[in-house]
């Protein structure tokens, strides 16, 4: 008989990181919010970069415009990131930094920040999250295309195992899969496909230029890497989604890596829990679907989250406030030191029930990684993954419309009483200064004109041969230029001129249509429409700026499309003038323009303005995103025929909506005939 | 009610007095279905047809093909960028892949060719193909011969299967065939035949080294062997740095510089006019001018200075007569 096992543990266990992921307008006022926080009992810090700093352009480039310091702070050199960290001592503080494409580069000033502390590199802990391939996938702040982007991440994971033994330099992330749509099936087995591309990517560059033993080290990265899972409000299975991602991690590590120490294979997570169930309507209910989430990560002790980052109640009406984020921080509090949650072995342990989901989802995610395999790898996939997410989403989004699935105050329970949460003046927001990216466009020229300039250049062309040399490290060079001085957006240009740029495939093309009665209604309205048009009803959906998160835009254009239009969808990152030049030479009938990051304020404008000057001021632009009430009048006082925030979500009115507009803009008569 | 207030005359005189910005009101026209708009389309098709403008048209009409996924848009990328540089302006007419469900079409393809949107020498207008999977959206043949007017470029990007090769090669000038390196296209090609279309042959991906190489070096062999060695077949790479593009610019432009452009465009006039015909009139229609081939020998003895409103009439009055025999 093998021991009983004991009931409680011998002493509590301690808690985990306790984050917030903070950051806004600049250095100087993030700072201000991080020893805020840290009084408050937070023990980690977690960065958000605003979009510039994410996707490496200058505050000042045209793409920057409205972005900077928005959804994070503005870090353009390392001066900025002295004053980020003025006063945290390094040494001593974990710090996470989501950044992705410009990863080397913000952890070299991290590191050359701590050097002007006289910390040394090899006490720093902390996170890059560095992950790519989700970017292409869901989150869209990429720069570079896929293979020099892989040899990046190979190259921060190789300086950071032989230089900053503490340092997470990767936490790939299946956080954003699930706000792209994934199923947990898809979850598990695309952020898994992810982890092993890497790998095999950190082999290659090994094989190249060996310095330690290869075995060893790959032991070394194995148990370096970490991830980034999302959970939702189906707690149970989220918490069994999470179990069969270390069955499955373990076995990788076994049977592909040949990692012998336990301790290697183990996997580490952190985690923001969901966002995409988030809901404007009746945002109050938020807080229950966040406490639940966070019992998914914490509840088994065997599959307990390492950091926890939550969301906060507000998140899908706008920027939190300080007193949203502390509300946030005391909800991991009471659970980390008031409950009894830490005081037991794992609490599924033979629990047949859990066993066996755990063992449905490993299978199911097993299969799925093999069709990744079967087309190359992860990186190889990408069209393959993005349109199944896109395909995921699509069929979620019929599942809410239909109240299949049911979101309580949305689409079903949905009568309230007026909520005094939001009565306030600011409604219950954070509002970012407009002045910020004015300052910050004035600091960075400042610090451009009195930095060592030919130290600077001679930096830069240093970086520039080495990123041609396949085969040399780029982590060295990338250093000297921070300490140097050059700002982000000169980092990342010279990679761009070497490297060339990218575009992620949308993945919309492949999606199916939605077989229902609502859209086939739909489809003979657009039918009549276009007929009076004398062609097809034709529509833009545009993403101005530097925002990625494109889920949205692209269940709208699939909708679109399956409603009957011709639907010119471009993807990500485009300029007013690009959008306005769309609209023009591919003659639509109307735009859609959807911004998540808060520059609505400067992008809608500057689109109706670029619309003008292409003279087709007369085609009319709807407006889709977070976008708070007191912006929204502004915006159709400028000429927006119409806005739609997170609580439109019935796409299918949408869309009824926007082929009356088109008909009454153009004297057709759209009340469907008797 | 139509809204159509286009008025195709003017349009074909902005076209003709190279005024590129009226390539969005063309465009929007070809494509109107309504009886007012195919009035306006036939007045300005008469106003920029050879009889109108003394000669043909002088813009150099390029076929882009090949199969999906094999980098036509960055290459059209490289392209566009290489003929600005030589200072000559393009319209891209790029028939999307995506048939149409339900319908409706999503059209992507435009953001992959990355241009300067400032640039007012550049026209991009992307298109559902019919309902065929491939094949040409009905509005491109019009669009090409009306473009062609103002733009010293105009490229036909289509997806190369089945029967969009050949339906390029008939509105083209000159076909370029993109072919991917290390996949059974090698192969597919000498088994189908379709070694007849390319005027150029392009592989694609020559970063990737030694496989660009056989795939250059096996389509050469299988030119030979099809007796047509003087089709050149190029490597390009569009991924940073680029290379080959200049090289291929150059093909093009040698291949329209032999050719016999009247003959040429005589051609593609006489298959618009039975793809419109077709289009209209259906299997029904072509059984009445004896099938298709037999309607191509007709239309190859009709008189040269047709232009295609007067094409058109021809061969509906052929089949009204055929129809009436028959009746």
């Amino acid at each position: 008989m093998p021991d009983k096992p004991s009931a409680r543990l011998p002493e509590r266990d301690r808690p985990w990181l306790i984050r917030t992921y903070a950051g806004h307008s600049d250095a100087k006022r993030s700072n201000e919010l991080y020893r805020r926080n840290l009084e408050k009992g937070q023990t980690g810090l977690s960065v958000a970069f605003d979009l510039p700093t994410q996707t490496g352009y200058e505050p000042d480039h045209e793409l920057a415009r409205g972005e900077v310091g928005k959804v994070g702070v503005s870090i353009a050199h390392k001066g900025d990131m002295l004053t980020l960290l003025d006063g945290i001592p390094l040494d001593q503080m974990n710090t996470s930094m989501t950044i992705n494409a410009t990863a080397a580069w913000l952890l070299a000033l991290y590191i050359v920040a701590a050097e002007e502390q006289a910390v040394a590199q090899e006490s720093l802990q902390g996170t890059t999250q560095n992950d790519i391939l989700k970017e292409y996938l869901s989150r869209g702040t990429y720069a570079f295309p896929p293979r020099p982007s892989m040899r990046l991440i190979a190259d921060t994971i190789l300086y950071t195992v032989r230089h900053v033994p503490k340092w997470n330099p990767i936490n790939i992330c299946s956080y954003h899969l699930q706000e792209a749509g994934a199923t947990p099936v898809q979850e598990i087995a695309y952020a898994l496909s992810n982890a092993i591309a890497v790998l095999d990517a950190v082999r290659d560059r090994v094989g190249r230029a060996p310095q330690d033993s290869e075995e060893e080290l790959m032991d070394k990265v194995f148990g370096r890497i970490s991830f980034f899972v999302n959970a939702g409000v189906r707690f149970i299975e989220e918490h069994a989604k999470l179990r069969a991602m270390a069955l499955l991690w373990d076995e990788i590590g076994r049977e592909r890596y040949g990692v012998q120490d336990d301790k290697h294979r183990r996997f580490r997570y952190g985690v923001q829990v969901n966002s995409l169930g988030l809901t404007e309507a009746q945002s109050e209910n938020n807080v229950y679907r966040i406490t639940l989430e966070a019992l998914a990560v914490t509840l088994g002790r065997d599959a307990r989250a390492r950091a926890i980052q939550l969301p906060a109640w507000n998140e899908a009406l706008g920027l939190p406030r300080p007193w949203d984020q502390q509300w946030s921080i005391r909800l991991q509090q009471i659970l980390a030191y008031e409950t009894d949650l830490l005081e037991y072995p794992d609490v599924f342990e033979g629990s047949k029930v859990m066993d066996g989901l755990v063992a449905e989802l490993a299978e199911g995610a097993r299969e799925e990684m093999q069709r990744v395999a079967e087309l190359g790898g992860a990186v190889d996939a990408v069209d393959y993954m993005k349109a199944a997410l896109v395909e995921s989403h699509r069929e979620r989004w019929r599942r809410i419309e239909s109240g299949e699935r049911v979101v309580v105050g949305m689409n079903r329970f949905t009568s309230t009483e007026p909520s005094p949460l939001t009565a306030d003046a600011d409604g219950g927001i954070l509002l970012v200064d407009p002045q910020v990216e004015a300052e910050q466009i004035a600091a960075v020229g400042r610090w451009r004109a009195e930095r060592d300039e030919a130290a600077v250049d001679a930096a830069l062309q240093e970086l520039a041969s080495v990123a041609h040399d396949e085969s040399a490290d780029i982590m060295p060079a990338t250093i000297a230029a921070a300490r140097a001085g050059a700002t982000t957006g000169e980092w990342a240009q010279t990679l761009r001129d070497v490297f060339g740029e990218y575009r992620a495939p949308t993945g919309v093309g492949e999606a199916a249509a939605v077989p229902s009665e609502e859209v086939a209604a739909l489809r003979e309205e657009v039918e009549r429409v276009s007929e009076a048009l004398g062609r097809r009803l034709k529509f833009l959906v545009g993403k101005p700026g530097l925002d990625g998160h494109s889920n949205g835009a692209e269940q709208i254009a699939v909708r679109a499309r399956d409603a009957g239009m011709d639907v010119v969808y471009e993807g990500i990152r485009l300029t007013p003038s690009q959008i306005a030049t769309s609209a023009a030479q591919e003659g639509v009938h109307v735009v859609g323009l959807s911004i998540l990051s808060g520059s609505h304020r400067e992008l809608i404008p500057a689109v109706l303005e670029a619309l003008r000057d292409e003279g087709v001021e007369d085609v009319p632009v709807v407006v889709g995103g977070i976008i708070p009430d007191a912006d929204a009048d502004a915006m159709r006082e400028a000429g927006v025929a119409a806005i739609y925030t997170p609580k439109d979500w019935n796409l299918n009115q949408m869309m009824r909506d926007i082929v009356a507009l088109v008909g009454e803009r153009h004297g057709i008569d759209t009340a469907a005939p008797a | 009610m139509s809204r159509t207030k286009a008025d195709g005359r003017l349009l074909g005189a902005r076209l003709r007095n190279h005024d590129l910005l009226a390539a969005p009101a063309v465009l929007n026209l070809l494509e109107s279905r309504s009886p007012a708009a195919s009035l306006q389309t036939g007045a300005l098709l008469k106003a920029v047809s050879p009889a109108a403008l003394g000669s043909e048209a002088p813009g150099h009409v390029v076929g882009v093909t090949g199969p999906p996924g094999v980098g036509k848009s960055s290459l059209l990328s490289r392209l566009v960028t290489q003929w600005r540089s030589r200072d000559r302006s393009v319209a891209v007419l790029a028939v999307d892949p995506t048939s149409r469900r339900s319908g409706g079409a999503l059209l992507g393809d435009r953001a992959r060719i990355d241009v300067d949107p400032s640039d007012r020498q550049v026209f991009i207008r992307s298109t559902a193909a019919g309902d065929r999977l491939g094949g040409l959206a009905p509005a491109t043949r019009a669009a090409a011969a009306a473009l062609a007017v103002a733009f010293d470029v105009v490229v036909i990007e289509t997806v190369g299967v089945g029967q969009a090769e050949t339906e390029v090669a008939d509105v083209a000038d000159t076909v370029a065939v993109v072919v991917q390196p290390a996949s059974g296209d090698v192969l597919q090609f000498l088994k189908a035949g379709i070694m007849e279309v390319p005027d150029v042959l392009v592989v694609p991906k020559a970063d990737l080294g030694r496989i660009a190489t056989r795939a250059v070096s096996d389509l050469r062999a299988a030119l030979r062997s099809l007796g047509t060695a003087g089709t050149p077949v190029l490597a390009v790479s569009s991924a940073a740095p680029p290379s080959g593009i200049d090289e291929l610019v150059d093909a093009l432009d040698a291949h329209r510089q032999q050719l016999d452009l009247p003959a040429v465009r005589l051609r593609a006039r006489r298959m618009h006019a039975l793809a419109d015909f077709a289009a209209e009139r259906g299997e029904r229609g072509l059984r009445a001018l004896g099938g298709r081939r037999e309607a191509e020998r007709w239309l190859a003895e009709q008189d040269p200075g047709l232009d295609l409103p007067g094409l058109l009439a021809a061969l509906e009055s052929r089949a009204s007569e055929a129809e009436a025999a028959a009746g």
